[in-house]
């Protein structure tokens, strides 16, 4: 079993780094990813990893290069946030289209414009649709888990698709936590050699990777990448019980915290996750029966088994610290109203998003939403679906 | 031609080492030339006359151990892998437009690693293939980074001197001039209004092992750039002239002749750039007035008016200047 340290979440994904010890790493600065870079770049100069460390001159060029190591049949990583992200959304799509198994955590940060620093989840949501698994997590201890669950989960032969680790920018890139972190050997162990199906370098057998496919084609690349996708939950669960024995810590496809029999619950990804148990505590405490549902995975979607646990409760508020600008609310409520329309009983619904851009969001924000909850359980209408938390109005 | 048939005795004789394993030295006769297997064989989908798969086919013809090409979006790509067929015999990436540089230096670390690591046992040479656009224009900032990284790849630029697969638009290796579908030779502005940079010497001021730009005409010459590019220690860069008959307006059958008469001009200097060391590999015997380059092209049809003559004008003026440029560093820093 590992040993108990103080790390920061963007410590604490460099040293996931370390310990999976890729054999390319290619990355460039941003904040609040930055240290990633940084801590990973002193471990390549101290002689502490295999790696090869390509420091390219954008994020572009970032996902390219680790898209030509991942084809080449190297284990690649690489780490962004925010406008790094964005830059990188052309070969988002070519990596998950190529079945690359490239693991990438994510430190959220908002999206210009304006610019903005500080945590929201707009930069991974506006990549949901790109093909790539995204795990969320709540504290610096599940962005370390989920960075090495990553590594096997995204190199199952069932799965071969890359993935997105994402966590809090500031809020748990730069918190000091105290965590639990398992020995190199461990981690080598669990994460196994990589054996790539295809290479590049392999003279016996040359491939090609990227060609033209046309209307005859392009629809059966992408059918077979959406038929990887209904695989990968079932991945997910396996690797994470595997993990379980070597860490003692339990991972499922989401948490559910005082949920079994809550009648209004609460659904949020990240670190707002933590203080939202606070406040579910607390009202439990006053005889209320709240709970709350965290996301874990939510590229795939495991809709049924989240419209399982939620469509027997009164009411559910869906908190997203992103908006989709559609008019219909924020992207995680979209998601959980359609998994919730087929059920026979459903649940009323609401939409609030939060903390745009780094805005603060408290113990009373959240006690404000069960609130509501309360107030339209008992009107037995929703009159204000879509809602702003926390802005001046 | 009497150039050529002279260059076909000088055999080179060096036999060089790299990493232990002694390589045979590149063919220098069509004879023995021939007889080197094609690494990008027929049966793609070019035009016929295109400039860019004899100026791929040349420089492979260099090529003595396994490699890795990567190629940028462009004509070159789209015609050479149509799923479920490839044109290429050896293991091939393409990924996007602007990147094919960072793509192959991906492709390069991860065979560094992989090879220290002793998983990789042949030893390989990495080259990215992009046209002018995806090099000159969108890929710049891709190609630079990668060759101030000090990957031991080649990139070669096939410079049909516009966007050719998407119907003709200027880049900026667009001549003063030309006729393009978004520089066109209209009534009030004729073609595009602003000269071509100089992409080789933006590459040569990368202070990379070595630089050089080519034509398929002068064929023994870029078979040689090709080899000494191989064989760098580092970066390496070709500036290759490609003839696009669609885009010049020229018959598909007089390529070699007009890419000739680019060299003959000084439209297009031969000359290679070898740790700092500037050198004209081909100097022509009577430097012929850039007119005769331009007048068997269709793109430059519209600047043999009296109004345009200045045009042309322009042009022998910046050839001029270029080629003195040229003469004065070599000289300096032979
Ligand atoms: C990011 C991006 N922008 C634009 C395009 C469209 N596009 C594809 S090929 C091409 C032109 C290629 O020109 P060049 O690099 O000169 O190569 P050529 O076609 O002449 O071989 C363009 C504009 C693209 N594929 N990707």
């Amino acid at each position: 079993m590992g040993k108990r340290v103080a790390l920061t979440g963007n410590e604490a994904a460099a040293l996931a780094m370390k310990q999976i010890n890729p054999d390319v790493v290619a990355a460039y600065p941003i904040t609040p990813q930055t240290d990633i870079v940084q801590y990973f770049s002193s471990f390549v100069h101290d002689g502490k990893v295999k790696t090869e460390f390509v420091t390219v001159e954008s994020e572009h060029s970032a996902m390219s290069a680790t898209i030509g190591a991942s084809a080449a049949g190297a284990r690649a990583m690489t780490a962004t946030s925010s406008q790094g992200l964005a830059l990188m959304w052309e070969m988002l799509y070519i990596a998950s289209s190529y079945r690359l198994p490239i693991v990438m955590p994510v430190v959220n940060r908002a999206l210009s414009g304006p610019i903005n620093i500080h945590c929201d989840h707009s930069d991974t949501m506006g990549a949901r649709d790109s093909g790539w698994i995204q795990l969320y997590s709540e504290s610096a201890q599940e962005a370390y888990d989920n960075l090495i669950q990553a590594v096997r989960i995204a190199e199952h032969p069932d799965v071969r698709l890359p993935v997105m680790v994402c966590f809090d920018g500031f809020i748990t890139s730069h918190g000091l936590e105290n965590l639990e972190i398992l020995e190199d050997s461990e981690v080598s162990e669990f994460i196994g050699e990589f054996e790539p199906e295809y290479s590049l370098l392999d003279p016996e057998h040359p491939v090609t990777f990227g060609p033209l496919a046309l209307q005859n084609y392009y629809f059966e690349f992408k059918r077979q990448q959406a038929d990887a996708m209904t695989k990968v939950a079932a991945v997910v669960r396996r690797v994470g019980m595997e993990f379980e024995k070597v860490s003692g810590r339990h991972y499922e496809l989401f948490e559910e915290y005082r949920l079994g029999d809550a009648e209004m619950a609460m659904v949020v990804a990240n670190s707002t996750a933590g203080t939202a148990k606070e406040v579910v505590d607390e009202l439990r405490a006053q005889g209320k029966k709240v709970g709350l549902l965290k996301i874990r995975m939510f590229r795939p979607f495991p809709k049924e088994e989240i419209a399982a646990a939620l469509s027997s409760k009164q009411i559910v508020a869906v908190l997203d610290r992103a908006d989709t600008y559609s008019t219909m609310g924020g992207p995680i409520y979209n998601e959980v109203r359609s998994a919730l329309y087929d059920e026979k009983l459903r649940p009323l619904t609401m939409s609030y998003i939060y903390g745009l851009g780094g805005r603060d969001v408290g113990l009373d924000d959240i006690r404000k939403v069960f609130s509501d909850m309360e107030a339209s359980r008992t009107a037995g209408k929703v009159s204000e679906p879509i809602n702003y938390l926390g802005v001046h109005e | 031609m009497a150039e050529q048939s002279a260059a076909l005795d000088t055999r080179h004789e060096r036999q060089y080492s790299t990493r232990g394993v002694v390589l045979m030295p590149v063919p220098t006769t069509l004879k023995e030339l021939s007889k080197k297997p094609e690494i990008l064989t027929g049966g793609h989908r070019l035009c016929a006359g295109c400039g860019a798969p004899i100026a791929v086919r040349q420089i492979l013809k260099a090529l003595e151990t396994p490699v890795v090409i990567g190629n940028a979006t462009g004509c070159l790509e789209v015609a050479t892998s149509i799923y479920p067929y490839t044109a290429w015999r050896c293991s091939w990436i393409h990924t996007a437009f602007e990147n094919a540089a960072a793509t192959i230096s991906g492709v390069e670390a991860a065979y560094r690693s992989l090879r220290r690591q002793g998983k990789v046992k042949s030893e390989f040479r990495f080259i990215a293939f992009g046209g002018d656009g995806g090099t000159y224009d969108i890929g710049l900032q891709s190609l630079s980074g990668a060759m101030e990284r000090g990957h031991r790849m080649v990139y070669v630029c096939y410079n049909n001197e516009a966007y050719m697969n998407t119907g003709i638009q200027r880049s900026s290796a667009t001549p003063l001039g030309a006729d393009t579908t978004t520089s066109p030779a209209g009534s009030a502005i004729p073609g595009k209004p602003v000269p071509r940079k100089d992409l080789t010497a933006i590459m040569a001021a990368h202070n990379i092992p070595y630089v050089a730009q080519a034509s398929p005409s002068n064929w023994l010459d870029l078979i040689k750039k090709a080899d000494k590019a191989l064989n760098a220690d580092g970066p390496a860069f070709l500036n290759v002239l490609a003839i696009c008959p669609r885009g010049w307006r020229t018959e598909s059958n007089e390529g070699v002749e007009i890419m000739r008469l680019a060299v003959d001009t000084c439209y297009w200097p031969l000359y290679e750039v070898d740790n700092g060391v500037w050198r004209i590999t081909y100097k022509p015997k009577d430097k012929k007035p850039v007119e005769e380059w331009l007048k068997r092209q269709g793109r430059f049809k519209h600047l043999f008016t009296a109004e345009n003559k200045h045009i042309i004008e322009e042009l022998q003026a910046e050839v001029d200047r270029n080629w003195q440029r040229l003469l004065e560093l070599s000289e300096k820093t032979s």
